[in-house]
């Protein structure tokens, strides 16, 4: 006990130099976001961007023609990017005033500077030049936001682990759980998603759940997604998708073991308090979080990004690449042949686990240094090879 | 414990272990490590096994059930030997 709690009181207290936005949200990164309401502005948006040093472009697939749980669902996910602390300020461009309107007035709670423009009636020309001179109006603004000392356990930390091995139950997800565990309790907001991916161990999940009422939440989630999607659609059984080819060629035989080991990213002692709809914002205060999302890395980290996590940990075995446009990922591996093979792409080496070198409450206190570093300004290795791949999820098709 | 183990297994219940070193070849003599308690045992292997790939800690029999992490990971369809490498051709889910 005296051990844990001297690493414990090694992190607490501890300070990163974060943006205070108005809402009193921890940002790690400072974006001037141009965000499309739909497919048809993408080109509006991405020339402003190419524009106006300093922005970013959000382009995405959607937003025509949906309609009831899949449309709040859009709202919530262009909402909750735009208002992500990591994003200054942001510029909203749609084909027409209401839909836009309707997400210019979403972002605008939290108190940041936003702006909409619309096509209709202007055309992309115009449109782009006054999207362009807010834009660069925003930029000198965001420009002179400065890094202040915030606590390291304001921050909202989610997790996602991907192309998945054995080695990342055995090192890099318990890497995130001691993580967690030494974080959450001091005022740490965390999330876990991946619903179909904790299958064979969702009853272990379910023992986690902070109450009974959680746990019913999380079961009926758990259990929807079994009949109302996988039930519904599946052509043989999921063996060639879940798990995926990469986790097969890692080692990894059922969805058994794979959820056993993806499991291990929320540690050995904190409970979740709440299960949240995908990109729904925490509502219950600091704790770690159940996420209903897809196991696919981009969705997840889009949906996570959307409900205000700033930063992200994502493990992985044989090497996925994956980033985010707005929220800084970090990777750690425990698997010596990808430290090899793809270093590039490593923030945080722990294969020393599986070396019996470094132990996992090492690997947490290296993860916590990274992040710390993370939010200091630290570029991730995908931040530094230009991953930023922002997928939004859809329900169902549109009308 | 100084040298690096070959094999990690999670728990003291499980009938199957992780190799962990690249390269691992049949007939070696392995150094496999409990992470549970940090209790180690020598056993070795039949095969050559990729890194991250299991390793049969005992004789395993068709409809056996597979345990790792002290946990159910699925089901044995083909009979696996002690020291054999247990993968998607003699291990199914149970779940689709």
């Amino acid at each position: 006990m005296s051990h844990h709690e001297h690493h414990e009181n090694r992190h607490v207290g501890r300070k990163v130099w974060g943006y205070r936005r108005e809402n009193g949200r921890v940002g790690v990164r400072n974006y001037v976001a141009i965000l499309p309401v739909d497919d048809i502005s993408n080109a509006a948006c991405e020339a402003v961007a190419a524009h106006i040093q300093g922005t970013i472009a959000l382009p995405h697939a959607y937003g025509r023609l949906q309609f009831g749980a899949d449309l709040d669902l859009h709202f919530r996910t262009m909402i909750g990017t735009g208002a992500n602390p990591n994003v200054a300020a942001c510029i909203v461009i749609g084909i027409e005033p209401g839909w836009t309107n309707r997400i210019v007035e979403g972002i605008a709670k939290t108190g940041k500077p936003v702006a909409g423009f619309w096509i209709e009636g202007n055309g992309d020309i115009a449109t782009i030049a006054a999207a362009s001179r807010k834009a660069k109006e925003f930029v000198h603004w965001a420009s002179e936001q400065v890094r202040v000392e915030c606590p390291l356990t304001d921050l909202w930390i989610a997790a996602k682990c991907g192309e998945s091995d054995t080695t990342t139950g055995l090192a890099s997800c318990p890497t995130v759980g001691n993580m967690y565990d030494k974080l959450i309790p001091h005022g740490l907001y965390g999330c876990f998603g991946e619903t179909s991916e904790l299958t064979g161990a969702e009853h272990l999940a379910a023992a986690r759940a902070a109450n009974d009422e959680v746990r019913a939440k999380f079961m009926k989630t758990w259990a929807a997604y079994q009949t109302d999607v996988i039930e519904a659609h599946k052509t043989s059984d999921l063996s060639d998708s879940q798990p995926t080819k990469g986790n097969i060629a890692g080692g990894l035989t059922t969805i058994e073991e794979k959820a056993l080991g993806n499991l291990e990213k929320i540690g050995k002692q904190v409970k979740f308090i709440d299960v949240l709809e995908p990109a729904e914002a925490p509502a219950r205060g600091n704790g770690l979080y159940f996420m209903d999302t897809s196991s696919a890395a981009a969705e997840c980290c889009t949906l996570q990004a959307a409900a205000g996590y700033v930063l992200h940990i994502f493990p992985t075995g044989q090497g996925n690449v994956i980033g985010n446009p707005i929220m800084p990922v970090i990777k750690v591996t425990g698997n010596p042949r990808t430290v090899r093979l793809m270093s590039e792409h490593v923030d945080v080496d722990v294969s020393g686990v599986v070396r019996r070198e470094m132990t996992i409450d090492q690997a947490g206190d290296a993860l916590i240094e990274m992040i710390v570093r993370t939010a200091n300004g630290r570029y991730t290795a995908a931040e530094a090879l230009g991953h930023t791949e922002f997928v939004m999820t859809k329900l169902y098709r549109s009308a | 414990m100084a040298s690096v183990p070959h094999l990690l297994v999670h728990d003291r219940k499980d009938n199957v272990g992780v190799v962990v070193v690249e390269g691992l070849e049949a007939g070696t003599e392995m150094l496999c490590v409990v992470t549970e308690d940090n209790s180690d045992f020598r056993m070795t292997s039949k095969m050559a096994v990729p890194i991250g790939h299991k390793i049969a800690l005992v004789d395993l029999e068709v409809g056996d059930t597979a345990i790792k992490y002290g946990q159910d990971i699925g089901k044995v369809v083909a009979a696996v030997g002690k020291g054999e490498h247990v993968h998607t051709h003699n291990l199914k889910t149970k779940r689709w």
